[in-house]
């Protein structure tokens, strides 16, 4: 009886990449947690102050996208990988 | 079983000729002013602003719909953004930051609205601003005209804007390095934050269009495989879903840009009052 031998090679380029890809997205977990955090604070202020909320929006939102700018990176890193040449 | 679609979501997001326009070659860089479908979208996008504004920019003390749409996009720039922000130094550069808004606004809706797809093998309305290209473009024009008006407005003693006082002599320099390499990565910052939401929301929505297609395909097959057209249908339902959410993040997107510029123009326009 023959020894099993490995008939396929292991494509291990496109593997790694896809193993790669997915390491990076996990970085958006930190920019989940700080919008979580961003929109929770304001929240809580707006409930206790509501005359003050108003006047915090666009700060509000400004600070939305910086923070979703993290997130996002992570995710065009994840794509460099995972497309990228 | 039928023949599966390949999944591409990158696909879309590829660069046709459409015309060959002139060559030219600058000290070794190929310029080429081909007529691209980005150029075309980009110049639908300008006949569309230009228009609308040509349209509805008139005086009436009453606006009707369209006048106040203009004044309303108007406002948002000048008592939104530029007044409180910069204050009355700002006056002068609402024009730039208005048209910077305008144009990225006008972009990224037409890429989620005029999202008119594939028409006899080319793709007619393109994500202009999911090229980095373009965003670098925008965030390179805004950060160098910002940091140069700073030098003319202040002169050499603008860099003390990277001086952190209260620190020692090496705590000083260290922060002067920090504060550099964070004031230079402020181009990099803004391309990649409007490149990276739409380049985002697009592949999302372009991977639940091929779910659709692949679920239903596998559907076809009948029998059990039947039940495949329910995630199909959910998946329709999530591409909705996306292109609200698309919407959301194309306008906000727009005011995030035009926000961030205001900010970098306060530090220049009220260098050195209340740091």
């Amino acid at each position: 009886m023959e020894p099993h031998t490995a008939a396929q090679v292991i494509d291990f380029a496109a593997s790694a990449k896809l193993i790669g890809a997915g390491l990076a997205a996990m970085g958006m977990i930190g920019a989940g947690v700080g919008l979580g955090v961003l929109f929770g604070s304001y929240l809580q202020a707006a409930i206790r102050n509501p005359a003050g909320a108003a006047s915090q929006q666009t700060m509000l939102f400004l600070g939305m996208a910086l923070t979703e700018t993290m997130g996002l990176f992570a995710f065009v890193v994840s794509l460099i990988i995972l497309f990228g040449s | 079983m039928a023949q599966q679609p390949a999944i591409e979501p990158m696909h879309q997001f590829m660069i046709h000729k459409i015309m060959q326009g002139p060559v030219f070659n600058i000290g070794g860089l190929t310029v080429d002013m081909s007529i691209t479908n980005s150029v075309v979208s980009m110049m639908l996008g300008t006949v569309i602003l230009v228009a609308f504004f040509a349209l509805t920019a008139r005086r009436e003390i009453v606006p009707n719909r369209g006048q106040a749409i203009a004044e309303a996009l108007y406002n948002i720039i000048d008592r939104v953004l530029v007044g409180p922000i910069v204050g009355h130094g700002g006056k002068p550069y609402v024009p730039y930051i208005f048209a910077l808004f305008l144009v990225i606004l006008v972009l990224n809706l037409m890429s989620v609205v005029l999202a008119v797809g594939n028409i006899a093998g080319q793709d007619w309305t393109f994500a202009v601003t999911s090229q980095l290209a373009v965003t670098g473009t925008l965030a390179v024009l805004t950060f160098f005209s910002v940091f140069i008006l700073g030098f003319v407005k202040h002169g050499p003693k603008f860099l003390t804007l990277f001086w952190v006082p209260g620190m020692g002599i090496f705590g000083g320099a260290a922060m002067v390095l920090i504060e550099m390499i964070s004031y230079f990565v402020r181009p990099l910052t803004l391309a990649l934050r409007l490149f990276g939401n739409m380049l985002g929301g697009h592949v999302v929505m372009s991977l639940f269009g091929s779910f659709v297609v692949a679920l239903a395909i596998v559907g076809l097959a009948g029998g059990m495989a039947t039940l495949a057209f329910i995630p199909s249908v959910l998946s329709f339902t999530m591409i909705v879903a996306l292109t609200g959410l698309e919407l959301v993040v194309a306008i906000l997107q727009a005011f995030v840009f035009a926000a961030l510029a205001t900010v970098y123009l306060n530090e220049v326009v009220n260098f050195g009052h209340g740091h």
